[in-house]
């Protein structure tokens, strides 16, 4: 297998020699030094500031005393962050995948030349990604309104009832269908971009072979965008362990179905800023942090390894 | 195991014919070649259901602007009231609780120079800096910056809060535009597009004819990077103009709030007791709040689309 370098891989060679001329020299940093002082203060500070506190407990006799890793077992058996982390785990198994897929259906629709108006069709269906979380959340909520909102409209239009997209059964997909809306557009360009960057060369080929449309995504497309599946799948997991603003402002609207353990995110802002538990609250953080972070490198590794 | 193989097919069938292989390259103007297929109507109207769901809630938004509370609770979504409120609704969105809107559009549009602005520099900077010079750490500063994208939201900012708070920081808008200054996305992007963009070769020509670093970045490097800047800086745009986690945390003053904090705000207030219900207000609000962006996005096309496929150089 090894023998047989895809030619993509050798087109892609010469992008990296660029760094090769060693001008090994203090000077880059010179570019890059401001980015890397930012990024210390707003990500690594906070980040060893954070294992610090989870180190800690503040009692109500006796103040602040460490107390080791005592946060972690806690969290370990705490119910109600696995419940949150069960409902993100399954979040991520049914939404990622639909949205993902589809996205790549249109990518390769659109790629295909196939369609009438296709740049129309490009960005009318990337629009939404521009809408604030804020916005779709709430524009989703008052459609799913049984009373005055959509839902409400389709039932007295049609003399039927739909069940409610904002009780305990349905708000977890209710969410992700809102999730799916904002995000299917920017997964679409993103696979679109990297399938307008296959070259030309190699459609060529496959015409010469007499490979058909399906042959031709299976063999060609799809392996030359394999680094961007990947990286919209890493993207797509980070962003469903981390769901907080769209349970959050959907809240006020659907009260008793979402809770605020909804989501291993909101249940750690909860217990920081309703609860004032900040040192528990930030256990939990860094391990979702670290149970996020090893999915992104298994995904990473396993997606990277099919090319070699 | 399947696609390892059918990774290599492509150039496994390719020495069958390696003669032929050659020769359609130089025919350009090929009728045939693959960028040319026969247009399908399924396919279009396939394609057309997804349009559908992603423009049918937008059209709602704007149909519902339309529409005083009256007319939202009596009238179907998808089409008009009997009164056309759109003027009404947008006079009141400005004026309500004396003008607070409008203190908000300006809150977001100072977040969003300063910090998405702010964070499209940097990024440039670091990108070029990543693709075109090799320094001691720099697969340190990769590796640190690509690994922390994974960590969560709130395992930073929880903490974040808390140092701000002890700097003094909460509650101003330094707490809000000092996070949004970092974008590893952008960095990301930068660093595939200079390492694409800018020939070494020319870089090597500014210096030979003396040009400092400096020189060489503003005058050789930053032209060749405007799309990649274009696209960096949208998408920055809108992740500072969406941002509600962070304002969330960080803000308690009103005053300060972004637009996003604020449609949050006056939507929950209907759900407390004696609170005003201005869902007209919240609708009209969204609207204006998401037309600058869909605008800004339009206008630009040509060069995010460019920007994002970075290095797509013709064949």
């Amino acid at each position: 297998m090894t023998t047989l370098e895809p030619p993509v891989a050798v087109k892609r060679a010469p992008a990296r020699p660029a760094a090769k001329r060693d001008r090994r020299s203090w000077t880059g940093w010179g570019f890059v030094g401001p980015f890397v002082a930012v990024f210390a203060l707003v990500f690594l500070a906070p980040i060893g500031y954070s294992i610090y506190l989870s180190l800690f407990r503040d009692q109500l006799i006796g103040g602040t005393s460490f107390v080791g890793l005592d946060n972690y077992t806690q969290a370990l058996k705490d119910e109600q962050f696995w419940d949150s982390l069960a409902r993100v785990s399954l979040f991520l198994a049914v939404q990622v995948p639909i949205m993902l897929g589809i996205a790549l259906l249109i990518a390769l629709a659109l790629d295909s030349g196939r369609l009438f108006g296709k740049d129309f069709f490009r960005i009318a269906i990337f629009l939404p990604y521009a809408v604030p979380a804020v916005v779709a959340t709430l524009l989703w909520g008052f459609m799913y309104g049984t009373k005055y909102g959509l839902v409400g409209d389709i039932n007295s239009a049609f003399d039927v009832t739909l069940p409610d997209p904002l009780s305990s059964d349905l708000v977890l997909a209710s969410i992700g269908n809102i999730v799916t809306w904002e995000f299917i557009g920017y997964n679409m360009l993103i696979f679109y971009s990297a399938l307008r960057v296959i070259p030309l060369s190699l459609y060529e080929a496959a015409e010469i072979d007499g490979a058909g449309q399906f042959r031709v995504i299976t063999a060609i497309k799809l392996p030359a965008i394999r680094g961007a599946l990947v990286i919209a799948t890493i993207f797509s997991i980070i962003g469903s362990f981390q769901l907080f603003n769209e349970p959050a402002i959907l809240r006020p609207l659907a009260r008793n179905a979402i809770t605020t353990d909804f989501t291993p995110n909101f249940y750690t802002y909860s217990l920081s800023f309703n609860g004032q538990q900040h040192n528990y609250s930030a256990a939990v953080a860094i391990i979702m942090g670290l149970i996020t972070m090893v999915i992104a490198y298994v995904v990473q590794l396993r997606g990277m390894r099919k090319g070699a | 195991m399947s696609s390892s193989v059918t990774t290599t097919s492509p150039s496994a069938s390719a020495p069958a014919d390696g003669g032929p292989k050659r020769a359609p390259r130089l025919r350009t103007g090929h009728k045939h070649s693959p960028s040319r297929p026969k247009r399908s109507i399924l396919l279009t109207v396939l394609t057309g259901l997804i349009l559908v769901y992603t423009v049918v809630p937008l059209i709602w938004l704007v149909i519902s602007a339309t529409k005083s509370m009256d007319g939202l609770a009596n009238s179907n979504g998808m089409w008009f009231a009997k009164d056309f409120a759109l003027w009404q609704n947008i006079h009141d969105t400005f004026t309500y609780h004396d003008g607070i809107f409008v203190r908000w559009l300006l809150n977001t549009l100072l977040y969003v120079v300063l910090g998405a602005g702010g964070a499209t520099l940097l990024a440039i900077l670091g990108g070029y800096a990543l693709a075109k010079f090799t320094f001691p750490g720099k697969r340190a500063v990769f590796a640190v910056v690509i690994g922390a994208v994974a960590v969560p939201g709130t395992a930073l900012a929880v903490p974040t809060f808390l140092m701000f708070s002890k700097m003094g920081l909460t509650d101003t808008p330094w707490a809000v535009i000092i996070p949004s200054l970092v974008s590893p996305f952008g960095l990301y992007l930068m660093w595939v597009f200079a390492s694409e963009a800018i020939p070494t070769e020319l870089m090597e020509a500014a210096r030979i004819d003396g040009a400092g670093e400096v020189r060489t970045f503003f005058q050789v490097a930053l032209p060749l990077l405007a799309p990649g800047t274009v696209t960096v800086l949208l998408f920055t745009t809108v992740a500072t103009w969406n941002n509600y986690f962070l304002p969330l945390i960080m803000l308690k003053d009103p005053n300060w709030y972004p637009l996003t904090l604020g449609l949050d705000a006056w939507n929950s207030q209907a759900q407390t007791i004696g609170g005003d219900v201005v869902f007209n207000l919240v609708i009209t609000g969204s609207l204006i709040t998401i037309i600058p962006l869909i605008a800004a996005f339009l206008l630009l096309q040509k060069y995010w689309q460019s920007g994002l496929s970075a290095g797509s150089v013709k064949e």
